[in-house]
């Protein structure tokens, strides 16, 4: 069994605004090993950014982790003090974000924002990160990277900028690398050349990845294990093969039956009906059973508990009570095979 | 770069071109006669008439603009009417204490008002921010001379600490020094509090930017991140009100030099308007005008500096 990298249990995150403190990330509980990608897919709002950023401690000012661990290879760093988890960010746990566009800064130069995280994290010399900078460009295949140093963010496109960002976020070799959806803002090509990238990177540097995407194609295209989100909460986890294969719950389905299917012309797109309540809209029972087509009774009053099959393939679901199986004949929720 | 002075160059020309013609054709048009006021309440019609002839007022009004364009282009703004003098060594007698005075006022102005605009943009709805707001309207809506006057007060009369007022010793001595201390706070808290409320919003607007929050992804230390990460993007639209206000006081202020008794071009202006005192009017506002612009120049060059993705060419 592969060591684990990060491990996040009963995760609740939450924000002070102005209807009061409303959760967003609900008791989440999830695992990422060396070398390993897992996706967090979801609808916007359904706190997989949130969950990203409680990860590496940057949620924004009125957001706290209100209960649960965040373990970085086993040592919890969810109450580290700022500095303690500043000395963290950039260096073990790395972070890319979804605009390339407005994620550079536009006054410094493409050198100075990469030579940053190794001035802060490595004892170098401004030479040596030079060095190293240009190193890094040229693993990230950025063109005439020497050149690129002395550029602003504005002179380069999208993917260029993305792939400096990736450049930025791999400077000082991090165990973890969170991606907030790196594909959104940019174009088809680019975004199979940046996927494959960080896939390369991935193995070559034995990272672990946290990729955060609404996009089930790109799921497909690195995923080794999805875990899906809804209101704030895991519905299913399981490996790629698993949940695309055999999706359990009803929302994964939706999902995936919203995706358009090039090769079967039969193939329907379906919309899930309504849309995804607010933080702070009470729901008893499931959280999904207002917009479900199989929900029976019992989903309208509790709230169902994770069920784990033989494959460690979770649903939170009970249309799922069924295949529940033991602790000990199952190798726990995160286990990818028997 | 250089294009843009160039064009900036003839733009100014044009510019002064057509501030002369306005100021020229007001006065002719304002009422009150130069001739009346330089020859006296007692003087005969005759000798005002004299004095007329003399000062080519009974020229048509063309005439009269055409004449003076011509003698400004050759580098001759002509002569007052009140005192004789050249008005251009009239003006340079009282334009270094009005330069002195506005540089002063932008140092305290720059100072008080960043610090006020970043303390309240970091500590949003804080005591600090409520506070530093609450002086940021204070400071805009406080009237000059008021200002002026309680300062003299309270540091002048009360605890004898700074001079009552004038500008007489050079600015790189300590009396220097504090003579400009009192005119220069009177006249920067407006523009502190411009400055302060433009810092605040920018800062507001640029901290929740995305490339702040990688900076922090990077582990950039806070520090860095405000004033490296930050506060350069956001010095664009606070370097603009520098500008803005640093071209205003370079006109003079008439209300603060007059409060201080300083011999500035403010005061030079408005004695000249009360005189009719054509040519010293004309000189000195088209000084005022152009100085306008090319702090305005300046600035815009400078945002070439602060941010690459400006240029001019």
């Amino acid at each position: 069994m592969q060591e684990a990298l990060l491990e996040v249990k009963n995760l609740v995150t939450s924000f002070r605004t102005a209807d009061g403190t409303l959760q967003a990330v609900k008791d989440v509980s999830f695992e990422v090993k060396k070398g390993e990608t897992l996706c967090i897919v979801g609808e916007s709002g359904c706190g997989k950014s949130i969950t990203s950023l409680s990860v590496i401690g940057l949620l924004p000012q009125n957001g706290s982790i209100e209960s649960g661990e965040v373990l970085l290879e086993g040592k919890p760093i969810q109450d580290l003090s700022h500095e303690e988890m500043r000395r963290l960010r950039g260096n073990r746990i790395s972070m890319i974000f979804q605009e390339p566009m407005t994620a550079l800064n536009p006054v410094l130069t493409i050198g100075y924002q990469l030579r940053e995280p190794l001035l802060l994290h490595r004892n170098v010399s401004k030479k040596e990160a030079t060095v190293k900078a240009i190193e890094l460009l040229k693993q990230v295949g950025i063109p005439y990277p020497e050149k690129r140093l002395k550029q602003y963010p504005h002179e380069l496109s999208g993917g260029m900028r993305q792939r400096v960002m990736i450049a930025i976020a791999l400077a000082c070799h991090p165990g973890l690398l969170i991606a907030d959806e790196p594909t959104t803002a940019l174009d088809v090509t680019i975004q199979a050349q940046i996927l494959d990238l960080i896939n390369d990177l991935k193995e070559e540097l034995g990272m672990g990845v946290l990729m955060i995407t609404h996009d089930m194609g790109v799921v497909a295209e690195v995923a080794d294990r999805v875990m899906v989100m809804y209101a704030g909460k895991k519905v299913e986890e399981g490996t790629v093969e698993e949940v695309f294969g055999n999706p359990k719950h009803p929302y994964t389905k939706g999902l995936l039956n919203s995706v358009p299917n090039i090769d079967d012309p039969e193939f329907e797109l379906e919309a899930i009906p309504g849309s995804m309540p607010g933080l702070n809209e009470e729901i008893s029972g499931c959280r999904f059973h207002p917009r479900c087509q199989f929900a029976m009774d019992k989903c309208k009053v509790l709230d169902p508990p994770e069920f784990i099959d033989r494959n460690g393939h979770t649903a939170k679901c009970w249309l799922h009570e069924d295949e529940e199986v033991k602790a000990d004949e199952s190798n726990g929720t995160v286990t990818a095979t028997v | 770069m250089f294009a843009l002075v160039v064009r900036r160059f003839f733009q100014l020309l044009f510019l002064l071109l057509g501030i002369s013609f306005l100021v020229f054709s007001s006065m002719y048009i304002a009422p009150g006669d130069p001739a009346a006021i330089i020859a006296g309440p007692t003087a005969a019609e005759s000798d005002i008439e004299a004095i007329r002839d003399n000062l080519g007022l009974n020229e048509p009004f063309l005439a009269q603009y055409g004449r003076y364009l011509s003698n400004a282009v050759q580098g001759d703004l002509g002569y007052s009417y009140q005192t004789k003098q050249p008005v251009w060594e009239a003006i340079m007698i009282r334009f270094p204490n009005t330069l002195k005075l506005a540089i002063a006022s932008m140092i305290v102005a720059v100072i008080i008002g960043i610090i006020a605009g970043l303390v309240s943009a970091l500590r949003q709805n804080s005591l600090w921010d409520v506070s530093a707001t609450t002086f940021a309207l204070a400071g805009i809506s406080i009237p000059n001379f008021w200002l002026g006057a309680v300062l003299i007060l309270v540091f002048a009369v009360n605890l004898e600490w700074l001079p009552v007022g004038g500008l007489s010793s050079p600015w790189y001595t300590l009396d220097g020094v504090k003579e400009l201390i009192l005119p220069a706070i009177t006249l920067g808290t407006a523009s502190a509090a411009m400055i302060a409320r433009m810092a605040r919003s920018s800062m507001l607007e640029v901290i929740r930017a995305d490339y702040v929050r990688t900076a922090r992804a990077k582990g950039v230390k806070e520090g860095s991140v405000i004033w490296i990460h930050t506060l350069k993007n956001a010095m664009i639209p606070i370097i603009t009100v520098i500008g803005l206000n640093f071209g205003f006081l370079l006109g003079g202020t008439i209300i603060t030099e007059k409060v201080f008794a300083i011999n500035g071009v403010g005061r030079l202006m408005i004695d000249a308007i009360a005189a009719r005192d054509f040519p010293m009017v004309q000189g000195s506002v088209l000084l005022v005008a152009a100085l306008f612009v090319i702090v305005n120049l300046a600035v815009d060059i400078i945002y070439t500096y602060i941010d690459p993705r400006i240029s001019y060419d």
